[in-house]
């Protein structure tokens, strides 16, 4: 849409192993500012993975990520702090501050990076959470608030800065359509309200259309189909037809067996592996 | 061992550089944490202190009744706990409790995510979480120590006025005239360095974790040994160089 727009983000040939396994296997794209991305494909494709080498924290194999102009996979840990201020990022599990209540949690980047008065970070604190449906949860602890709340005060964090750039690893799972409803309404409003640029992993196909001005589907570590809303809606592909309209059968294998799923799958090899199984045979 | 190493540059970073960059710490959470690692830890320091010092005059007791000595028990109990017992139990009592608190802390905060999500939000984490543990535990594991001394000595104090032939008055005077200031010196020395030891070593530990709650347990104990370890270690190596070179 924007196609004209700045580049914020580009990736380049991205790879990325665990072991024989890759997980990425040279994945390439560009975001432009104002621009929402939505990133979609089966659980354990290597959704997370990928926002996490957009990120900078973790190093891929080979490839190159580039944000806002500037190489950040070589980066050293002072260089990319100073990129880390201009985006904010909801992680797949909220990832709040046990230790902190809600609003600290909420309040912790202002603290860090801002030399606002307590009260100014006070207010703040109360309107981001306002924008996620939270009002008068300052005072909980995460252990207190359900999942889908812990996501959006994670959202609120994220949204903290007022960042250019959102990273949001699905913001709205474990959300009642509601809600979802004003995740999405409000991801929207700053996209179009601030030209702000996000990218969105979702496996809600509602949400996802509703957002989205460009989609990627991933599958077998690569590329399974990218385009508009409309493109992907009307993809030829299978695989993408499968997976938009949630059908069982079609050609992504739904049942691996156990074999099938360990060569797929890195696994860790474990120490001792072989003693182990002789003490079951044994016991057993 | 490298992880180790480079978390020590990192907190002298934060300690000595990064102050003058104009990037000072905070205070608040060190108060914090010296509530959390010292202040928690005193009831049992005291427990320790007080039976270490009531054992230590009952042996001297022992001892030199033999000799005709028993004079020379108090400077026996105020010897052993301000050079030895006093920074090694105490330094054990604070590994098990405080050390091993900070390791499993840290490491769940690795596993949950938390470390990353500081790390995303350019908030380093040894400067927001390790730093003020140091400072906490670099004055509380001394103060405790000294804490600790008092207190054994009123053990011995209580075996001496109540069992044996000694006035509150003689007591203090021989075990004062015993001691020499280097004598608590060396015993804050070793308690210094034995800080930095458990607290790096359990903090290591923690922001080291892999694979989930079961990683956490883990590590924890790893670093509770790899601490008693590398105190006990320490203490052999300082008594060397403080009391047996000169
Ligand atoms: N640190 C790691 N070590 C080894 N393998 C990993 C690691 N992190 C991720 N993987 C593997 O990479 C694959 C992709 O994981 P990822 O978390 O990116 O999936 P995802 O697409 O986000 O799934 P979901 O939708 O369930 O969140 C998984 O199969 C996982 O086993
Ligand atoms: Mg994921």
């Amino acid at each position: 849409m924007n196609a004209n727009g700045e580049t914020i983000i580009e990736v380049n040939h991205l790879v990325r192993r665990f072991g024989d396994r890759a997980v990425l296997d040279d994945i390439s794209f560009n975001v432009h500012r104002g621009d929402t991305l939505v990133i979609m494909g089966g659980s354990g494709c290597g959704k997370s993975t990928l926002l996490r080498h957009m990120i900078g924290s973790m190093k891929p194999t080979s490839g190159s990520v580039k944000l806002f102009g500037e190489e950040v996979t070589g980066m050293s840990e002072r260089e990319i702090e100073r990129v880390r201020l201009r985006f904010g990022m909801l992680f797949q599990s909220g990832a709040l501050l046990a230790s902190l209540t809600v609003g600290e949690n909420v309040a912790l980047p202002l603290l860090q990076h801002t030399d606002k008065s307590p009260d100014q970070i006070e207010e703040i604190v109360k309107q981001k959470l306002q924008m996620v449906g939270l009002t008068g949860f300052e005072d909980l602890r995460p252990d207190e608030i359900s999942g889908g709340m812990k996501k959006r005060v994670g959202l609120a964090r994220a949204l903290a800065l007022d960042p250019e750039l959102l990273f949001s690893d699905e913001p709205t799972s474990g959300l009642d359509p509601i809600m979802t409803a004003v995740v999405d309404e409000l991801t929207l409003n700053l996209t179009k309200g601030t030209h702000m640029t996000a990218v969105v992993v979702s496996h809600d196909m509602t949400s996802a259309f509703r957002i989205a001005t460009r989609m990627i589907m991933l599958g077998h570590g690569s590329i399974v189909a990218q385009g508009t809303p409309d493109e992907i809606r009307n993809s030829p592909n299978p695989e993408v037809q499968q997976f938009i309209h949630g059908k069982p059968d079609g050609p992504i294998p739904l049942n691996l067996s156990q074999d099938e799923h360990e060569h797929h799958q890195y696994v860790k090899p474990r120490p001792f592996a072989w003693a182990r199984g002789r003490f079951h045979g044994r016991t057993r | 061992m490298k992880n180790y190493l480079l978390l020590n540059l990192s907190i002298l970073y934060w300690i000595f550089i990064a102050p003058f960059k104009g990037q000072f710490f905070k205070i608040a959470p060190i108060f914090r944490q010296m509530v959390f690692i010292g202040v928690r830890a005193a009831p049992m320091v005291a427990l320790t202190a007080f039976s270490v010092g009531v054992t230590l005059a009952m042996q001297a007791a022992h001892s030199l009744e033999s000799l005709g000595a028993q004079i020379y028990i108090p400077d026996l109990v105020m010897l052993t706990l301000l050079r030895e017992m006093g920074p090694v139990l105490i330094a054990v009592i604070v590994i098990g409790r405080s050390g091993s608190a900070v390791a499993a802390e840290l490491g769940t905060m690795k596993v949950s995510e938390e470390i990353e999500a500081l790390e995303v939000m350019a908030i380093n984490p040894v400067q927001y979480l390790v730093v003020p543990r140091v400072f906490a535990m670099l004055v509380m594991l001394p103060a405790l120590t000294i804490f600790g001394n008092y207190i054994g000595i009123l053990g011995g104090w209580a075996v001496c006025r109540y069992a044996l032939d000694f006035n509150t008055a003689g007591y203090v005077l021989r075990a004062l005239e015993s001691a020499e200031t280097w004598d608590l010196y060396s015993g804050m020395i070793k308690s210094v360095v034995f800080a930095w030891l458990i607290i790096t070593i359990a903090c290591n530990a923690g922001l080291n974790v892999e694979g989930g709650a079961e990683g956490v347990g883990q590590s924890t104990t790893a670093s509770v040994v790899e601490s008693l370890l590398a105190m006990l270690v320490m203490n052999a190596i300082l008594t060397g160089i403080f009391f047996f070179s000169a």
